[in-house]
């Protein structure tokens, strides 16, 4: 096994989205590689401007709850998804991009931002990304 | 050997962690490297990260609600 960590992200709930980066820059920041594979409503989080946009996955209340949830989070002063993301590449982490959801959602490299990706792939880029690693989600 | 200063105070999870493993790869060999912050969690895990990378720990102290911890790369 080696000392890596591989996440699909499915959702593009922004609660979501912060799980699956804080875990990612958590497994680098103590020695461990780390990996995200962007896939279905994960993967429009990856869109021009989209980091930010996921609704809540819970109590969304059309934006209310997301609002009153981002302004806690000003209060203790937790960093912004846009940060998390350039700190997870900083310390080496992977992108994937889902090749097959780029299609089902019409979504073009270019619609992208290019320059977070490092792979676009499907399931066997996934498989050989895990086949060794000691932890892996589905978030 | 320089002496690289991380002030994470007022930072909650993962920022501690992270800007350590960023001043980590940006040390030589032999340099030392300070944190201070006061987000209890880290103050844990920082140590722990440090031992899964092999950095030696210095100092590891609590002062009122702050704590500094010193590591050697």
């Amino acid at each position: 096994m080696s000392d890596k960590a591989t996440i699909v992200v499915h959702s593009g709930d922004m609660d979501k989205l912060y799980s699956a980066l804080i875990i990612g820059n958590g497994a680098l920041a103590m020695g461990m590689e780390a990996t995200l594979y962007f896939t279905f409503w994960g993967l429009l989080r990856l869109t021009k401007g989209g980091l930010e946009k996921g609704p809540l996955s819970k109590m969304h209340m059309l934006g209310m709850g997301k609002r009153m949830i981002k302004q806690r989070m000003a209060k203790q002063n937790v960093a912004s998804l846009e940060r998390l993301m350039k700190d997870f590449k900083e310390l080496g982490g992977k992108i994937i991009a889902c090749e097959m959801t780029m299609e089902i959602m019409g979504v073009k490299a270019s619609d992208l931002n290019e320059e977070l990706i490092d792979t676009y792939g499907a399931v066997g880029t996934y498989i050989q990304e895990s086949r060794n690693a000691a932890l892996t989600l589905f978030i | 050997m320089a002496e690289l200063k991380v002030d994470v105070r007022g930072e909650t999870c993962p920022v501690p962690l992270v800007e350590m493993r960023k001043a980590l790869r940006k040390a030589a060999q032999g340099d030392i490297i300070e944190i201070i912050g006061t987000h209890p969690a880290s103050k844990k895990e920082i140590p722990m990260a440090a031992e899964a990378l092999s950095v030696k720990i210095l100092s590891d102290e609590q002062l009122g609600n702050e704590w500094k911890i010193v590591l050697q790369k």
